[in-house]
Protein backbone atom coordinates (compact mmCIF):
# COMPACT_ATOMS: atom_id res chain seq x y z
CA UNK A 1 0.00 0.00 0.00
CA UNK A 2 1.06 3.65 -1.38
CA UNK A 3 -0.28 6.78 0.80
CA UNK A 4 -1.98 8.44 -2.03
CA UNK A 5 -0.87 12.08 0.32
CA UNK A 6 2.58 12.89 0.19
CA UNK A 7 3.95 12.73 3.53
CA UNK A 8 4.17 15.67 5.57
CA UNK A 9 6.83 16.55 8.22
CA UNK A 10 4.34 17.29 11.26
CA UNK A 11 2.44 13.91 10.23
CA UNK A 12 5.75 11.78 10.62
CA UNK A 13 6.51 13.09 13.95
CA UNK A 14 3.15 12.41 15.31
CA UNK A 15 3.74 8.94 14.42
CA UNK A 16 7.03 8.80 15.71
CA UNK A 17 5.62 9.16 18.93
CA UNK A 18 3.96 6.42 18.87
CA UNK A 19 7.05 4.28 18.20
CA UNK A 20 8.26 3.17 21.80
CA UNK A 21 11.51 2.49 23.29
CA UNK A 22 11.36 -1.23 23.38
CA UNK A 23 13.81 -1.73 26.93
CA UNK A 24 11.37 0.86 28.37
CA UNK A 25 7.97 0.49 26.87
CA UNK A 26 6.28 3.47 28.48
CA UNK A 27 8.61 6.02 26.63
CA UNK A 28 8.13 7.04 22.70
CA UNK A 29 11.20 7.43 21.26
CA UNK A 30 10.53 11.49 21.20
CA UNK A 31 10.41 11.54 25.02
CA UNK A 32 13.53 9.69 25.26
CA UNK A 33 15.10 12.49 22.55
CA UNK A 34 16.95 9.97 20.43
CA UNK A 35 15.21 11.77 17.02
CA UNK A 36 17.07 14.19 15.68
CA UNK A 37 15.54 15.09 12.28
CA UNK A 38 13.03 14.15 9.82
CA UNK A 39 13.75 15.26 5.95
CA UNK A 40 11.41 14.53 3.29
CA UNK A 41 12.58 14.62 -0.05
CA UNK A 42 9.60 13.52 -2.61
CA UNK A 43 8.71 10.22 -1.60
CA UNK A 44 11.90 9.01 0.44
CA UNK A 45 11.75 9.93 4.07
CA UNK A 46 14.92 9.97 6.10
CA UNK A 47 14.87 9.70 10.09
CA UNK A 48 17.36 10.84 11.86
CA UNK A 49 18.40 8.68 15.07
CA UNK A 50 21.31 8.82 17.83
CA UNK A 51 22.02 5.78 20.25
CA UNK A 52 21.81 6.53 23.59
CA UNK A 53 24.86 4.21 24.55
CA UNK A 54 26.75 2.37 21.83
CA UNK A 55 26.12 -0.78 22.15
CA UNK A 56 22.57 -0.29 23.02
CA UNK A 57 20.95 -3.36 21.63
CA UNK A 58 17.44 -1.34 21.54
CA UNK A 59 18.83 0.59 18.49
CA UNK A 60 18.32 -2.18 15.80
CA UNK A 61 14.66 -2.47 17.17
CA UNK A 62 14.13 0.98 17.00
CA UNK A 63 14.64 1.36 13.47
CA UNK A 64 13.08 -1.42 12.88
CA UNK A 65 9.80 -0.38 14.66
CA UNK A 66 10.33 3.30 12.61
CA UNK A 67 10.41 1.14 9.22
CA UNK A 68 7.17 -0.65 10.20
CA UNK A 69 5.32 2.91 11.99
CA UNK A 70 5.63 4.12 8.62
CA UNK A 71 4.90 0.97 6.29
CA UNK A 72 1.50 0.93 7.82
CA UNK A 73 0.75 4.05 7.07
CA UNK A 74 1.63 4.02 3.59
CA UNK A 75 5.28 5.08 3.58
CA UNK A 76 8.15 2.34 2.26
CA UNK A 77 10.36 4.72 1.69
CA UNK A 78 12.40 5.11 4.93
CA UNK A 79 16.09 5.74 5.07
CA UNK A 80 16.82 5.67 8.85
CA UNK A 81 20.46 7.73 9.50
CA UNK A 82 22.45 7.11 12.69
CA UNK A 83 24.18 10.26 13.85
CA UNK A 84 26.66 10.22 16.37
CA UNK A 85 27.75 13.47 17.45
CA UNK A 86 26.55 15.94 19.01
CA UNK A 87 26.44 12.73 20.86
CA UNK A 88 23.30 11.93 23.08
CA UNK A 89 22.46 13.67 26.30
CA UNK A 90 19.69 12.88 28.76
CA UNK A 91 18.97 16.76 28.55
CA UNK A 92 17.12 15.41 25.46
CA UNK A 93 14.65 13.67 27.12
CA UNK A 94 11.08 14.97 27.81
CA UNK A 95 9.26 16.28 30.85
CA UNK A 96 6.63 14.27 30.43
CA UNK A 97 8.87 11.38 29.75
CA UNK A 98 10.53 12.34 33.15
CA UNK A 99 6.95 12.16 34.80
CA UNK A 100 6.14 8.56 32.39
CA UNK A 101 9.41 7.03 33.71
CA UNK A 102 8.74 7.82 37.58
CA UNK A 103 5.28 6.26 37.23
CA UNK A 104 6.81 3.20 35.77
CA UNK A 105 8.89 2.42 38.82
CA UNK A 106 12.11 3.82 37.27
CA UNK A 107 13.45 7.04 38.62
CA UNK A 108 14.22 9.79 36.36
CA UNK A 109 17.44 11.63 35.71
CA UNK A 110 18.35 14.36 37.81
CA UNK A 111 20.04 16.94 35.83
CA UNK A 112 23.58 18.08 35.94
CA UNK A 113 24.73 15.37 38.17
CA UNK A 114 26.65 13.34 34.85
CA UNK A 115 30.12 12.03 36.26
CA UNK A 116 30.91 13.25 32.93
CA UNK A 117 34.49 13.71 32.24
CA UNK A 118 35.09 13.93 35.99
CA UNK A 119 36.98 11.02 37.67
CA UNK A 120 35.14 11.48 40.53
CA UNK A 121 36.25 8.23 42.81
CA UNK A 122 34.16 6.87 45.89
CA UNK A 123 32.17 10.45 45.19
CA UNK A 124 28.86 11.33 46.67
CA UNK A 125 26.01 9.43 45.26
CA UNK A 126 23.21 11.38 43.33
CA UNK A 127 20.42 12.22 45.24
CA UNK A 128 17.87 9.98 43.74
CA UNK A 129 13.93 10.23 44.63
CA UNK A 130 12.56 6.51 45.30
CA UNK A 131 9.75 5.92 43.05
CA UNK A 132 7.86 4.24 45.57
CA UNK A 133 7.82 6.14 48.31
CA UNK A 134 9.49 9.14 47.52
CA UNK A 135 11.89 9.13 49.46
CA UNK A 136 15.64 10.72 48.94
CA UNK A 137 16.71 8.90 51.56
CA UNK A 138 18.62 5.97 49.04
CA UNK A 139 21.73 4.38 48.03
CA UNK A 140 23.71 3.16 44.70
CA UNK A 141 24.21 -0.09 44.68
CA UNK A 142 25.73 -0.17 41.03
CA UNK A 143 26.47 1.80 38.47
CA UNK A 144 25.72 -0.69 36.00
CA UNK A 145 22.05 -1.26 36.20
CA UNK A 146 19.68 -3.64 33.93
CA UNK A 147 20.55 -1.95 30.63
CA UNK A 148 23.58 0.05 29.49
CA UNK A 149 21.67 3.87 30.34
CA UNK A 150 20.39 2.76 34.14
CA UNK A 151 21.93 2.40 37.64
CA UNK A 152 21.09 0.20 40.10
CA UNK A 153 19.73 1.79 43.67
CA UNK A 154 17.70 1.30 46.69
CA UNK A 155 15.36 2.91 48.73
CA UNK A 156 16.51 2.80 52.61
CA UNK A 157 13.61 3.41 53.65
CA UNK A 158 10.89 1.61 51.85
CA UNK A 159 13.85 -0.73 50.71
CA UNK A 160 12.84 -1.25 47.75
CA UNK A 161 15.26 -1.63 44.95
CA UNK A 162 14.47 0.42 41.79
CA UNK A 163 16.42 1.41 38.25
CA UNK A 164 17.62 4.93 37.77
CA UNK A 165 18.09 6.24 34.35
CA UNK A 166 21.55 7.62 34.33
CA UNK A 167 22.12 11.43 33.52
CA UNK A 168 24.54 11.53 30.80
CA UNK A 169 25.28 14.58 29.37
CA UNK B 1 35.46 21.52 30.41
CA UNK B 2 36.67 21.83 26.43
CA UNK B 3 39.24 19.12 25.72
CA UNK B 4 42.74 20.02 25.73
CA UNK B 5 44.20 19.80 22.26
CA UNK B 6 46.89 17.17 21.51
CA UNK B 7 47.11 18.34 17.98
CA UNK B 8 49.89 20.83 16.31
CA UNK B 9 49.27 23.49 13.72
CA UNK B 10 49.57 21.22 11.08
CA UNK B 11 46.21 19.92 11.72
CA UNK B 12 44.15 21.33 8.56
CA UNK B 13 46.85 19.19 6.58
CA UNK B 14 45.63 16.65 4.53
CA UNK B 15 46.41 13.08 5.54
CA UNK B 16 48.78 10.95 3.12
CA UNK B 17 48.83 7.98 5.78
CA UNK B 18 46.39 5.90 5.33
CA UNK B 19 43.66 5.81 8.30
CA UNK B 20 42.07 2.33 7.33
CA UNK B 21 44.83 0.19 9.63
CA UNK B 22 44.25 2.81 12.43
CA UNK B 23 40.63 2.65 12.98
CA UNK B 24 40.96 -1.26 12.33
CA UNK B 25 43.63 -1.09 15.45
CA UNK B 26 41.00 0.27 17.19
CA UNK B 27 38.18 -1.99 16.66
CA UNK B 28 40.06 -4.97 16.95
CA UNK B 29 41.42 -3.48 20.56
CA UNK B 30 37.69 -2.60 21.51
CA UNK B 31 36.30 -6.38 19.89
CA UNK B 32 38.68 -8.12 22.16
CA UNK B 33 38.61 -6.66 25.56
CA UNK B 34 34.72 -6.92 25.15
CA UNK B 35 34.67 -10.70 24.11
CA UNK B 36 37.05 -11.21 26.94
CA UNK B 37 34.80 -9.03 29.75
CA UNK B 38 31.88 -11.03 28.23
CA UNK B 39 33.24 -14.37 29.36
CA UNK B 40 32.56 -13.46 32.81
CA UNK B 41 29.21 -13.49 32.01
CA UNK B 42 27.40 -15.74 35.04
CA UNK B 43 30.67 -16.03 36.62
CA UNK B 44 31.19 -12.48 38.60
CA UNK B 45 31.97 -12.63 42.09
CA UNK B 46 28.58 -10.69 42.96
CA UNK B 47 25.79 -10.05 40.61
CA UNK B 48 26.37 -6.13 40.43
CA UNK B 49 29.86 -6.84 39.31
CA UNK B 50 28.73 -9.49 36.90
CA UNK B 51 26.72 -6.98 35.36
CA UNK B 52 28.91 -4.33 35.39
CA UNK B 53 31.38 -6.36 33.43
CA UNK B 54 28.61 -7.24 31.00
CA UNK B 55 27.70 -3.43 30.83
CA UNK B 56 31.26 -2.62 30.38
CA UNK B 57 31.58 -5.14 27.18
CA UNK B 58 28.37 -4.25 26.07
CA UNK B 59 29.94 -0.60 25.26
CA UNK B 60 33.21 -1.70 24.30
CA UNK B 61 31.24 -3.66 21.87
CA UNK B 62 29.14 -0.84 20.15
CA UNK B 63 32.35 1.17 19.87
CA UNK B 64 34.07 -1.71 17.85
CA UNK B 65 31.20 -1.79 15.59
CA UNK B 66 31.61 1.58 14.91
CA UNK B 67 34.76 0.84 14.04
CA UNK B 68 34.43 -1.32 12.05
CA UNK B 69 31.61 -0.10 10.12
CA UNK B 70 33.79 2.99 9.28
CA UNK B 71 37.03 0.88 8.81
CA UNK B 72 34.90 -0.97 5.85
CA UNK B 73 33.76 2.42 4.58
CA UNK B 74 37.56 3.19 4.50
CA UNK B 75 38.62 0.44 2.77
CA UNK B 76 36.14 0.73 0.00
CA UNK B 77 36.52 -3.25 -0.95
CA UNK B 78 33.35 -4.49 -0.23
CA UNK B 79 34.28 -6.33 2.59
CA UNK B 80 31.76 -5.28 5.73
CA UNK B 81 32.27 -5.13 9.46
CA UNK B 82 31.26 -8.67 9.94
CA UNK B 83 34.11 -9.78 7.62
CA UNK B 84 36.67 -7.70 9.58
CA UNK B 85 35.15 -8.68 12.94
CA UNK B 86 34.63 -12.76 11.85
CA UNK B 87 36.95 -13.96 8.82
CA UNK B 88 40.68 -11.98 9.73
CA UNK B 89 43.17 -14.47 11.48
CA UNK B 90 45.02 -13.48 14.36
CA UNK B 91 48.15 -12.52 12.92
CA UNK B 92 45.95 -9.76 11.45
CA UNK B 93 44.15 -8.91 14.47
CA UNK B 94 45.91 -5.35 15.57
CA UNK B 95 44.83 -5.14 19.01
CA UNK B 96 47.51 -4.86 21.70
CA UNK B 97 48.53 -7.39 23.81
CA UNK B 98 46.86 -6.44 26.95
CA UNK B 99 43.55 -7.04 25.97
CA UNK B 100 43.77 -10.63 24.79
CA UNK B 101 45.32 -11.94 28.14
CA UNK B 102 43.07 -14.21 29.44
CA UNK B 103 40.79 -13.03 32.80
CA UNK B 104 42.28 -15.53 35.46
CA UNK B 105 40.66 -14.10 38.62
CA UNK B 106 39.15 -10.87 39.38
CA UNK B 107 41.64 -8.76 40.90
CA UNK B 108 43.51 -9.89 37.27
CA UNK B 109 41.09 -8.92 35.43
CA UNK B 110 40.14 -5.59 37.06
CA UNK B 111 43.91 -4.45 36.59
CA UNK B 112 43.68 -5.23 32.93
CA UNK B 113 40.46 -2.81 33.13
CA UNK B 114 42.40 -0.11 34.52
CA UNK B 115 45.58 -0.38 32.67
CA UNK B 116 43.04 -0.07 29.57
CA UNK B 117 40.72 2.24 30.94
CA UNK B 118 43.40 4.68 31.80
CA UNK B 119 44.17 4.96 28.40
CA UNK B 120 41.03 4.56 26.29
CA UNK B 121 39.55 7.10 28.25
CA UNK B 122 42.77 9.81 27.64
CA UNK B 123 42.51 9.00 24.16
CA UNK B 124 39.35 9.49 23.74
CA UNK B 125 39.42 12.74 25.16
CA UNK B 126 42.24 13.73 22.84
CA UNK B 127 40.36 12.09 19.78
CA UNK B 128 37.62 14.47 20.03
CA UNK B 129 39.63 17.63 18.16
CA UNK B 130 40.57 14.89 15.57
CA UNK B 131 40.90 16.57 12.56
CA UNK B 132 38.85 13.58 11.16
CA UNK B 133 34.93 14.21 12.09
CA UNK B 134 34.14 10.39 12.06
CA UNK B 135 36.79 9.79 14.60
CA UNK B 136 36.26 12.70 16.70
CA UNK B 137 32.42 11.64 16.31
CA UNK B 138 33.06 8.24 18.08
CA UNK B 139 34.96 9.33 20.40
CA UNK B 140 32.81 11.68 21.79
CA UNK B 141 29.72 9.00 21.96
CA UNK B 142 31.98 6.64 23.79
CA UNK B 143 34.45 8.62 25.83
CA UNK B 144 31.22 9.25 28.17
CA UNK B 145 30.95 5.25 29.08
CA UNK B 146 34.67 5.49 29.22
CA UNK B 147 34.97 7.87 31.74
CA UNK B 148 31.74 5.34 33.76
CA UNK B 149 34.55 2.53 33.15
CA UNK B 150 37.81 4.21 34.09
CA UNK B 151 35.85 5.20 37.44
CA UNK B 152 34.54 1.76 38.23
CA UNK B 153 38.43 -0.23 37.52
CA UNK B 154 39.62 2.73 39.18
CA UNK B 155 37.76 2.27 42.89
CA UNK B 156 38.44 -1.68 42.66
CA UNK B 157 41.71 -1.51 42.60
CA UNK B 158 41.81 1.00 45.30
CA UNK B 159 39.44 -1.63 47.35
CA UNK B 160 41.35 -4.67 46.29
CA UNK B 161 44.75 -2.93 46.96
CA UNK B 162 43.83 -1.49 49.98
CA UNK B 163 41.30 -4.50 51.20
CA UNK B 164 42.28 -7.60 52.62
CA UNK B 165 45.12 -9.28 52.92
CA UNK B 166 43.71 -11.90 50.35
CA UNK B 167 42.72 -9.39 47.99
CA UNK B 168 46.06 -7.08 48.32
CA UNK B 169 47.99 -10.65 47.50
CA UNK B 170 46.19 -11.39 44.46
CA UNK B 171 45.96 -7.36 42.99
CA UNK B 172 50.16 -7.82 43.84
CA UNK B 173 50.21 -11.07 41.66
CA UNK B 174 48.08 -9.50 38.67
CA UNK B 175 50.49 -6.16 38.57
CA UNK B 176 53.65 -8.75 38.39
CA UNK B 177 52.07 -10.57 35.31
CA UNK B 178 49.99 -7.55 33.93
CA UNK B 179 52.37 -4.73 33.89
CA UNK B 180 54.57 -5.37 31.74
CA UNK B 181 51.62 -5.09 29.17
CA UNK B 182 51.02 -1.47 29.74
CA UNK B 183 53.71 -0.11 27.74
CA UNK B 184 52.43 -1.15 24.39
CA UNK B 185 49.34 1.10 24.45
CA UNK B 186 51.08 4.50 24.51
CA UNK B 187 54.73 3.09 22.24
CA UNK B 188 53.02 4.23 18.47
CA UNK B 189 53.85 2.03 15.59
CA UNK B 190 55.16 3.19 12.36
CA UNK B 191 51.66 3.16 11.11
CA UNK B 192 50.89 5.47 14.35
CA UNK B 193 53.69 7.59 13.96
CA UNK B 194 52.89 8.58 10.48
CA UNK B 195 49.17 9.39 11.39
CA UNK B 196 50.75 11.34 14.49
CA UNK B 197 53.49 12.91 11.77
CA UNK B 198 50.51 14.42 9.74
CA UNK B 199 48.37 15.58 12.77
CA UNK B 200 45.89 13.20 12.52
CA UNK B 201 46.61 11.33 15.88
CA UNK B 202 47.60 12.72 18.83
CA UNK B 203 51.19 12.50 20.03
CA UNK B 204 50.40 9.39 23.02
CA UNK B 205 53.89 11.35 24.89
CA UNK B 206 50.94 14.10 25.74
CA UNK B 207 48.62 11.58 27.10
CA UNK B 208 50.95 10.41 29.29
CA UNK B 209 51.13 13.00 32.27
CA UNK B 210 47.37 12.84 33.08
CA UNK B 211 47.63 8.78 33.07
CA UNK B 212 50.34 8.97 34.98
CA UNK B 213 48.87 11.26 37.33
CA UNK B 214 45.88 9.39 37.31
CA UNK B 215 48.08 6.04 38.50
CA UNK B 216 49.76 7.68 40.77
CA UNK B 217 46.44 8.94 42.83
CA UNK B 218 44.63 5.95 42.30
CA UNK B 219 48.37 3.50 43.88
CA UNK B 220 48.25 5.77 46.48
CA UNK B 221 45.02 5.46 47.65
CA UNK B 222 45.14 2.27 47.49
CA UNK B 223 48.35 1.41 49.50
CA UNK B 224 50.10 0.47 46.64
CA UNK B 225 53.66 1.25 45.69
CA UNK B 226 54.54 2.14 41.73
CA UNK B 227 55.30 -0.73 39.82
CA UNK B 228 59.04 -0.09 38.44
CA UNK B 229 59.33 -3.20 35.99
CA UNK B 230 60.58 -1.46 32.86
CA UNK B 231 60.62 -4.48 30.80
CA UNK B 232 57.95 -3.59 27.88
CA UNK B 233 56.05 -6.55 26.46
CA UNK B 234 55.11 -5.76 22.78
CA UNK B 235 53.83 -6.73 19.29
CA UNK B 236 49.91 -7.11 19.01
CA UNK B 237 49.70 -3.78 17.21
CA UNK B 238 51.83 -5.25 14.76
CA UNK B 239 50.34 -9.09 14.23
CA UNK B 240 52.55 -10.65 16.81
CA UNK B 241 50.41 -12.08 19.43
CA UNK B 242 50.21 -14.25 22.34
CA UNK B 243 49.03 -17.90 22.25
CA UNK B 244 46.09 -16.72 23.63
CA UNK B 245 44.11 -14.59 20.65
CA UNK B 246 44.46 -17.83 18.62
CA UNK B 247 41.76 -19.77 21.46
CA UNK B 248 39.61 -16.40 21.82
CA UNK B 249 39.09 -16.03 18.31
CA UNK B 250 38.37 -19.71 17.56
CA UNK B 251 35.54 -19.46 19.82
CA UNK B 252 34.95 -16.09 18.91
CA UNK B 253 34.62 -16.69 15.07
CA UNK B 254 33.05 -20.65 15.27
CA UNK B 255 30.20 -19.72 13.96
CA UNK B 256 31.02 -17.77 10.65
CA UNK B 257 34.18 -20.10 10.10
CA UNK B 258 31.84 -23.05 10.21
CA UNK B 259 28.82 -22.20 8.23
CA UNK B 260 30.00 -18.80 5.89
CA UNK B 261 27.16 -16.06 5.41
CA UNK B 262 25.21 -17.11 8.19
CA UNK B 263 22.58 -14.88 9.86
CA UNK B 264 19.94 -14.91 11.74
Amino acid sequence: MVNAVAPTEAHIWQLLEEVSDPEVPVLSILDLGIVRGVTIAGEQITVTITPTYSGCPAMNVIATEIRLRLLAEGYPNVVIHNQLSPAWTTDWMSQAGREKLEAYGIAPPVDGTATGHVLNLFGKDTAVRCPVCKSTHTHLVSQFGSTACKAHYQCDDCLEPFDYFKCHN
Amino acid sequence: MLPQNHFSAADAAPATAPLFPFVLQLADTSLILAHRLSEWCGHGPVLEQDLAMANIALDLLGEARSYYQYAAELEGQGRTEDDLAYLRSAVEYRNPLLVEQPNHDFAHTILRQFLFDNFHYHLLKALLTCPDAQLAAIAEKSVKEASYHLKWSSEWVIRLGDGTPESRQRLDKAIATLWRFGEELTTPTAMEKALQEVGVLPDYAALKPAMQAHTEYVFAEATLPLPTQVFAQQGGKNGRHTEHLGYLLSELQYMQRTYPGLTW
